[in-house]
């Protein structure tokens, strides 16, 4: 690691100033950027820590869900009102690494980091959710431009996620052996943006959507309205755990099974 | 009420545990010396380059900087050596390229240390390190034992004509190629034997110190044999002589063969430390872990056994390529030939054997024993190719086990790999095992599999390994560079309370627990009254350490030779005190009375008399009651079993699950089951994982793909199903506790038996062989090709 400043600001205003200064870096649960910075991959000026900032917490409309930046994995997964509501985010959220990291990590933080492999994408994307900043909303569609990649401006901070709540959802994710991040994830949805099927860890641009899914499971919501279907080898990633190929397949399992899981 | 058994046979909890489970564990980067300096060494990231130049003057007028040091600066001093020369099959010594502990005009390794910055703090080190300014030229490289052998390959060492560090041999040419010349039948199996990375808990460290008024040295390492690093480390690296030189090797973190090595870290800390008069430590980070912890297995084989019509066993050849790495690391010659080779015969009383062995050098970590050294290699090849045969010849696995194994009357058993088996029931252990894991009703658990869309498959393995290496002469005569018996040294204090040291080492494996209920049992002394130190070479003798499973069938009857001496000078005391002859002194529970009367003394009061002369043989005998036994085995130790493994393998994503295993296994005398069962089922986890998750892999040119926990797929807990773990014991026959070890049965019986089900999982699809690991993505590969319309369906 290298020497940094560190700031804890009290108001959201402080923070986006402090995060204005060059080379600011902003601290959620730490469970991205701690790693990084311990192997002196980034060299941060300044460290703002967001935890003061009021920013976790879970509140239900009759039609959507919305969670704090700064609320943990672990507070997802064991949230009634989300187990209620969107059972399959309570789902993704247990399945994010292991139970140390779920009590540090945080949603604001794996959005803002958007890792391929990461599990919230697929969520955010196939629920078509929003998310707020400290200057606005950005819609799913918008918000993921690639890998580790985002519509975030620099001193930007995300503020809450919404997510609509879906008639139907599931969510299914193969384990990297190693890491244990997704190695294919299918997030599947049936909600009020339609039917949309978001996949994690396989595509080299990060998160995307399945078009040929989609229109499939909006002409027949069942996992058998999926075979037949193959998904393109292009642009998947390759690795030394998943050739593209094998990836490929996976979606197709994890899709139906998601499908299926979804009833 | 009498006190609970805590003697032999009881499953006494272990009373290291207290300490480690809450924290209080003492660990090499627990110590902290008065003005400490820190060191961290830069690395190489390119798997083969020359040294074109290294400026170090911006890094050592960095802030807090003490000293940089570069290969030129170590250049007076000796290279790591290593402890083990065989020699070539036509008489010669093997390759031994110089192995400097800082690299000298290249580096051959991605992780080979360049330089070292000593600083005030770590931070500072590491920061003055990114100023080193080192410039290198890339040199043509290899990874895998097979470039290293084919013509015309880059060489890793100029002096090394095509990577071989040895060519070798072992057994009967004439004899085997007879018997496959009138075989009925021959099977062949190619095989490799994944290389892997072990992860010890703790990662290495080391603290050096230096006091300048006595000119003393001390060296705090992460070592299982502290011992063995004085006089590698003093003898032949830095020069120095044992009296000046004091290794400590505190609580040690998991070691699993990788901390018997002399590393270059602890030669770099303890000279630094001498030069600057400054104790010097150093730590590794997991990167370096990967990088620089001497990696294991990796070979790449053929094996093809000649039959008879019915099924026996008439030969076997075997041909190994091994991989070394970049140098040679202390043991490496030895794992591939004499704990590999000469375990061909298996369990099986094939009568002819011959094996060749050709060493390569790679651009690769340097590999050496990794838990079970050799004969998880040797089992391995045995166990599959006996699978094997029986895929192609139609014959039972269990039946061609049992025709070919050797019968329980023809002990000592005379292999034609050098080896002599003193003892074993294979038999015995194969029905425990097989009842257990209810080999019958397997049939029915796969149709009921099948018919959920899960290939389900079971497999055995029958093995056989050697522990407790040994004789010293014998091991000598077969280019050993050091001995290998055992040191115990008991001392019952005056009051009766008993420590004793040892010079074998503990880095998980419960030995203040196994040795003091030992000891208590021996010496009827309670438990809590026995202390066993470890680790030290200022307070033990001397050791070999721990490592091969030696530490009971060798350390500990070291022990009990050093008590029997107790006991003999106990009984003249005794009989001193009593008025009888020692003749007539029977020793019982810590008593020793007077044969066919009431005259007692507890071992407490003689204890107490010998410390306390006064009523005393002191002409005939001297006072105190502290003796030392230095134990040379007469043979290895045979240790053996069977395990089965059931599996499931998910079609749809090749995933393997591991769903039920047993292990029956012969590890001789038993002192504490608890402690065995443990080690059984860490050595079966570390098996599993080798089976189906762990896999070193590097590219063409020797960088390093799995160099962290992202990529290289450790076993986790629900990677692994509950374990059954059974004993069958039978006694090892010459030494005194019957003891043969059960630190390794359980990563030595465990791949062929996980890999055996895998393979019987897949067999309606023709599939014949699958090396390890049994990844998702391979098997997947493997049902896809067999099945190529699955993938859309
Ligand atoms: C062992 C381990 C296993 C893991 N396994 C998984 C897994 O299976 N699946 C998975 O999805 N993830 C996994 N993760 C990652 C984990 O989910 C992280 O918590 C997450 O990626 C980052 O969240 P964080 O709160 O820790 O953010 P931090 O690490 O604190 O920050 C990450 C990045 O986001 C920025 N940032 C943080 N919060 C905000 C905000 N509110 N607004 C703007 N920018 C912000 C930071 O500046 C930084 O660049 C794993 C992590 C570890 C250590």
């Amino acid at each position: 690691m290298y020497d940094f400043a560190y700031q804890k600001p009290a108001s959201l205003a402080d923070a986006v100033k402090a995060l204005g200064a060059e080379d600011a870096k902003a601290l959620a649960g730490g469970q991205t950027l701690i790693p990084v910075l311990k192997q002196r991959l980034n060299k941060p000026s300044v460290v703002v820590d967001l935890s003061r900032l009021g920013l976790s917490g879970i509140s239900l409309t009759g039609e959507t869900v919305t969670i704090g930046a700064m609320t943990t994995h672990a507070t997802v997964a064991n949230s009634a009102d989300v187990k209620r509501a969107i059972p399959a985010l309570a789902h993704l959220a247990s399945l994010i690494g292991d139970e140390q990291v779920r009590h540090r990590g945080t949603i604001g933080g794996s959005l803002a980091n958007n890792d391929p492999s990461a599990d919230y994408p697929a969520a955010v994307l196939a629920l078509g959710a929003t998310i707020k900043t400290d200057r606005r909303t950005i819609a799913a569609d918008d918000y993921f431009q690639g890998m580790f990649a985002t519509a975030l401006e620099p001193n930007e901070v995300i503020t809450s996620v919404t997510f609509p709540i879906p008639a139907k959802a599931a969510y299914m994710k193969f384990n990297n052996p190693a890491s244990r991040y997704a190695m294919v994830g299918v997030f599947v949805a049936k909600g009020p943006q339609g039917v949309r099927v978001a996949i994690t860890g396989a595509g080299q641009g990060g998160v995307f959507r399945h078009a040929a899914y989609e229109a499939a499971l909006a002409a027949n919501w069942s996992a058998d309205a999926l075979n037949g279907i193959t998904t393109p080898t292009d642009g998947l990633n390759s690795d030394i755990h998943a050739s593209a190929e094998y990836r490929a397949h996976l979606i197709g399992v994890m899709a139906k099974r998601a499908t299926a899981a979804a009833g | 009420m009498t006190a609970a058994f805590e003697g032999i046979g009881a499953s006494v909890r272990r009373k290291e545990d207290l300490r480690f489970i809450s924290g209080r564990g003492h660990y090499t980067d627990d110590i902290n010396r008065p003005g400490q300096l820190h060191a961290y060494i830069r690395r190489s990231d390119r798997p083969h380059a020359k040294i074109v130049s290294i400026d170090t003057t911006a890094a050592a007028a960095a802030p807090g900087v003490a000293a940089v040091f570069t290969g030129a600066d170590l250049a007076g001093i000796g290279g790591l050596p290593c402890g083990w020369q065989i020699h070539n099959k036509d008489g010669s010594p093997m390759a031994e390229p110089k192995h400097p502990v800082l690299a000298e005009g290249k580096v051959r390794h991605v992780g080979d240390p360049i330089a070292v910055v000593i600083a005030e703090t770590k931070q500072q080190a590491k920061d003055a390190a990114e100023l080193l300014d080192i410039v290198l030229e890339d040199l043509p490289s290899i990874a895998s034992v097979t470039a290293a052998a084919a013509p015309g390959a880059p060489r890793v060492h100029d002096d090394v004509a095509g990577n071989v560090c040895y060519d070798w041999h072992i057994g009967d040419k004439a004899a085997v190629d007879a018997a496959f010349a009138r075989a009925a039948k021959v099977v062949s199996l190619d095989l490799t034997n994944n290389r892997l990375i072990p992860n010890a808990m703790e990662p290495r460290a080391a603290v050096g110190d230096f006091d300048p008024t006595t000119d003393d040295y001390t060296l705090y390492t992460t070592s299982q044999n502290p011992h063995v690093i004085r006089l590698l480390m003093g003898a032949f690296v830095l020069g120095l002589p044992e009296h000046k030189l004091r290794v400590v090797a505190p609580d040690v973190g998991g070691g699993f063969g990788s901390k018997i090595y002399h590393y270059a870290e602890e030669a770099i800390v303890t000279w630094a430390a001498g030069r600057l008069k400054r104790p010097v430590k150093w730590t590794a980070e997991r990167t370096e872990s990967f990088m620089s912890d001497a990696h294991g297995r990796d070979h790449v084989s053929t094996a093809e056994m000649a039959l008879d019509a019915e099924g026996h066993f008439l030969a076997l050849r075997v041909k190994t390529l091994c991989n070394m790495g970049g140098y040679l690391s202390t043991f490496a010659p030895a794992v591939p030939t004499y704990l590999y080779a000469t375990l061909l015969a298996g369990v099986y009383k094939t009568p002819a054997i011959y094996a060749e062995v050709k060493a390569m050098f790679t651009n690769t970590v340097p590999v050496d024993a990794y838990r079970g050294a050799g004969r998880p290699e040797a089992a391995f090849l045995i166990e599959r190719l006996v699978d094997t045969i029986c895929h192609d010849t139609g014959h039972d696995r269990v039946d061609i086990r049992r025709k070919n194994f050797i019968p329980v009357d023809a002990f000592p058993y005379q292999t034609p790999v050098a080896l002599q088996y003193d003892s074993g029931d294979y038999f015995t252990t194969l029905d425990a095992a097989l009842k257990a894991a209810d080999w019958a009703g397997f049939p029915a658990r796969r149709a009921a599999a099948k018919a959920n869309g899960k290939l389900r498959g079971i497999g055995i393995s029958t093995y056989l390994e050697a522990c407790g290496i040994a004789p010293s002469k014998v091991v000598g005569s077969l280019g050993a560079r050091a001995g290998l018996y055992e040191v115990a040294n008991v001392r019952v204090h005056p009051t009766g309370s008993v420590s004793v040291f040892t010079g074998t080492h503990s880095h998980g494996q419960g030995h203040e627990t196994t040795f003091a209920q030992l000891v208590s049992d021996q010496l009827g002394v309670p438990l809590s009254q026995v202390d066993v130190v470890h680790g030290d070479t200022a307070k033990i003798p001397f050791g070999m350490g721990t490592y091969g499973s030696r530490s009971l069938a060798v350390g500990g009857s070291a022990m009990v030779k050093a008590m029997d001496k107790i006991i003999a000078k106990g009984k003249k005391i005794a009989a001193h005190l009593m008025e009888a002859s020692a003749d007539d002194i029977e020793f019982k529970d810590g008593k020793f009375s007077v044969a066919g009367t009431d005259k007692v003394k507890t071992l407490g009061e003689i204890a107490l008399t010998a410390y306390v002369p006064h009523n005393y043989p002191i002409e005939t005998l001297e006072p105190g009651l502290d003796e030392t036994a230095f134990y040379d085995p007469m043979n290895f130790t045979f240790p053996g079993g069977c395990h089965v493994c059931e599996v499931e393998i998910d079609q749809d994503t090749g995933v393997t699950s591991v769903v039920n295993f047993v292990a029956v296994d012969d590890v001789g005398r038993v002192i504490n089951p608890m402690i065995v069962e443990g080690q059984v089922q860490g050595g079966v986890a570390q098996g599993i994982g080798q089976a189906l998750l762990e896999s070193a892999v590097y590219d063409e040119a020797g960088q390093l793909l799995s160099g962290s926990f992202m990529d290289y797929t450790m076993p986790r807990a629900d990677d692994l199903p509950n374990i059954t773990v059974g004993t069958e014991s039978t006694l090892c026959t010459h030494n005194p506790l019957g003891a043969k070890g059960c630190g390794e049965v359980g990563a030595i019986g465990s791949p062929p038996a996980v890999m055996n089900a895998v393979v019987d999982a897949l067999k309606d699809l023709g599939v014949r062989h699958v090396d390890m690991p049994a990844s998702p993505q391979k098997i997947w590969a493997i049902i896809h090709s067999n099945r190529p319309r699955m993938a859309a369906e």
